[in-house]
């Protein structure tokens, strides 16, 4: 059903610009013609419609005085407008929150960012092309890892008895419980985010190396460029528009750190830091004695400056260069 | 030096491209050695003597080979619970997520659908704005799925990412002469996308069973809100309990710690490898699809 709802639509609205006049019979037969894929899509269109628009419906709470167990919409229903906005505003969590969501993401985008692109350009740099499959092979290798595994990996390498301090303590080092320091808990996430991304990362970029045409590298070596400026004058320009997209992809993403990994990361002495505004949204909404429309609220204020952040990456991008989303 | 520099042979390395060639070898050895030493110290750690893993003497290779770990990963009946029901869960979210996904990525890569643009608009949506956790677990909780399977399974069986890669797949490697010419032969729809496309679909399906088994595998989060009965717990969130868990409650003095941690931590090591070898086998023996499959998908997508 939802499928044929807004196809119908489409089709006329698109009759006039395909062809100048389409009978009625004619939209019936192209209809019919296409029940097949039609029922093909369905099945995708009702979970998308089920996990994804249901949820998005949900978010009226965020305006309402709900309790668990409420209709989202009936006679009953309290209207608040933005006061649950307003509270949050007012939380002292609220610049905590902001400023550790801001700094996780700045930081592991500056880091993140540029990596990807410099290792798939060496990759492609490579002499041997098999040793550079191989190699990437094992780059992939820690993108399989479940975060549960990751984070309990941290804590063996950096607990207190675990192999970063015991190689600290043979060198004469002291012995630091990194999970209870709030200093350690950036670099830990960023850090490991890296060491499990950056070959999968590389994937696009290495795909997008592989396509390029090797009559320029021929022409670059007679005019006497080194490799090395093969990279920068014919590799890199070559991904620039890819580059682009993932680069407005991600400045959509600058405030979008998910709770998964966080939360397993969190102890009571790195909280200060950890409070991320998605963890913050799980504590307060199904933790506790659970104050779901607040905590829609404050979920509802994230996704928004998220949309907002990638609207202006994507308009910028597309006033100075060709490469935008839309 | 100055002698080889002379005689410059066009299309030759240069002395400078050979430092090149070096330094990117080098540096990418580097890379290589920091991805898989913290693997392989798990590897040694999890064999070795529990004492010489925590009094530092394990580095390199394995110290006192000692199997206790395996040993009693063996007698931990919530390890396997979870591990049966894990497997459950992927298996059903991979056969799921396929009828679900690879159809709908062939339906999409019609031109001739009327509403394509809609459909696509209708899906790109969700891609950039959702609804967030509260309103989806009022979701689950209304489709009366919380504490089932189901809660689990259901709302992994699709991602957008992997339908527009499916799209695309179809795009490039079907050729619509094919497709026209089985038309004219009097194929319908359906026969045609299941004798003539889906054959020739191998990569990108092997490509996203792999994707949808590794996702689910590897989750733990929905099982944590969703479920409350133990007896349906999958792996991640029994590793959870032994990886984790105990680590963030340190506590009591040192000698405690101590003592704690020796008998845990053997038990870690082991549970990281039992955990992670299924899903780092599957990955080699999918690859071969990938150079296909997934850089003409990411490509384009």
């Amino acid at each position: 059903m939802e499928a044929a709802n807004p196809a119908k639509r489409a089709v006329k609205e698109r009759a006039p610009r395909v062809k100048k006049k389409r009978t009625k019979e004619q939209r019936i037969l192209s209809l019919k013609e296409n029940a097949p894929y039609f029922l093909m899509v369905l099945p995708a269109v009702a979970v998308v419609f089920l996990f994804n628009y249901l949820p998005i419906y949900g978010v009226l709470i965020a305006f309402q005085d709900f309790m668990p167990g409420d209709k989202i919409l009936s006679d009953s229903t309290i209207w608040i407008g933005f006061q649950n906005f307003e509270r949050f505003f007012s939380d002292p969590m609220f610049w905590p929150l902001m400023k550790n969501t801001f700094l996780i993401c700045i930081i592991g985008f500056i880091i993140g960012f540029p990596l990807p692109i410099i290792v798939s350009l060496m990759l492609n740099a490579m002499k041997g092309k098999k040793t550079a499959k191989v190699l990437q092979t094992i780059f992939n290798g820690p993108h399989f890892i479940s975060l549960v595994v990751l984070v309990g990996m941290l804590t063996l390498f950096f607990g207190r008895y675990g192999l970063v301090n015991n190689l600290a303590a043979s060198l004469g080092g002291e012995r630091y419980s990194y999970f209870l320091e709030s200093s350690a808990f950036r670099p830990m996430y960023i850090l490991s985010s890296n060491w499990q991304d950056f070959g999968w990362s590389a994937i696009i970029y290495i795909a997008a190396l592989s396509n390029v045409d090797p009559q320029q590298h021929e022409a670059a070596i007679l005019d006497g460029a080194t490799r090395f400026q093969r990279v920068i004058n014919v590799d890199l320009p070559a991904i620039m528009p890819m580059i682009s997209v993932m680069l407005i992809m991600s400045i959509g993403g600058l405030m979008g750190v998910g709770y998964e990994k966080a939360l397993l990361m969190q102890t009571d002495g790195n909280l200060q830091v950890s409070e991320l505004i998605s963890t913050y949204v799980y504590k307060r909404g199904l933790t506790g004695v659970p104050d779901q429309a607040y905590a829609t609220a404050i979920g509802l204020f994230n996704s928004i400056i998220n949309v907002v952040l990638l609207i202006i990456a994507n308009t910028t991008s597309k006033r100075f260069s060709e490469n935008s989303l839309w | 030096m100055a002698k080889q520099a002379k005689p410059r042979m066009a299309l030759r390395d240069t002395v400078g491209d050979k430092v090149f060639y070096t330094i990117n070898a080098i540096v990418l050895g580097i890379l290589a050695l920091i991805v898989l030493y913290p693997l392989y110290f798990i590897v040694i750690a999890a064999i070795s003597d529990p004492d010489a893993v925590l009094g530092g003497k394990v580095f390199l290779y394995p110290v006192n080979l000692n199997f206790e770990g395996f040993a009693k990963i063996m007698e931990r009946k919530d390890v396997w619970l979870g591990y049966r029901n894990t497997i459950l869960y992927t298996a059903l979210t991979v056969v799921l997520s396929l009828i679900v996904t690879v159809p709908a990525g062939w339906a999409l890569s019609r031109n001739t659908l009327p509403g394509k643009r809609l459909l696509m608009i209708y899906f790109i949506i969700p891609m950039f704005f959702g609804g967030g956790l509260i309103p989806f677990y009022n979701v689950m909780s209304g489709l009366g799925l919380v504490n089932t399977i189901w809660a689990i399974v259901l709302p992994s069986i699709l991602s957008v990412w992997n339908l527009f890669m499916t799209k695309t797949f179809f795009e490039s490697s079907i050729p619509t002469s094919l497709i026209e010419a089985a038309k004219i032969d009097g194929a319908g729809s359906f026969r045609i996308f299941i004798e003539i496309v889906l054959p020739l679909s191998k990569a990108i399906i092997a490509v996203m069973a792999l994707y949808y088994a590794v996702g689910q595998w590897n989750s733990y989060f929905n099982a944590m809100i969703f479920l409350q009965n133990e007896n349906l717990y999958p792996l991640q969130l029994v590793l959870k309990e032994i990886l984790i868990a105990s680590e963030s409650t340190v506590g009591g003095s040192g000698e405690t710690i101590l003592q704690q941690y020796r008998l845990a931590n053997q038990l870690k090591y082991v549970s990281v490898i039992v955990s992670s070898v299924p899903v780092l086998l599957l990955y080699p023996f999918v690859q071969k699809y990938f150079a296909q499959g997934v850089m003409i998908g990411s490509l384009k997508g």
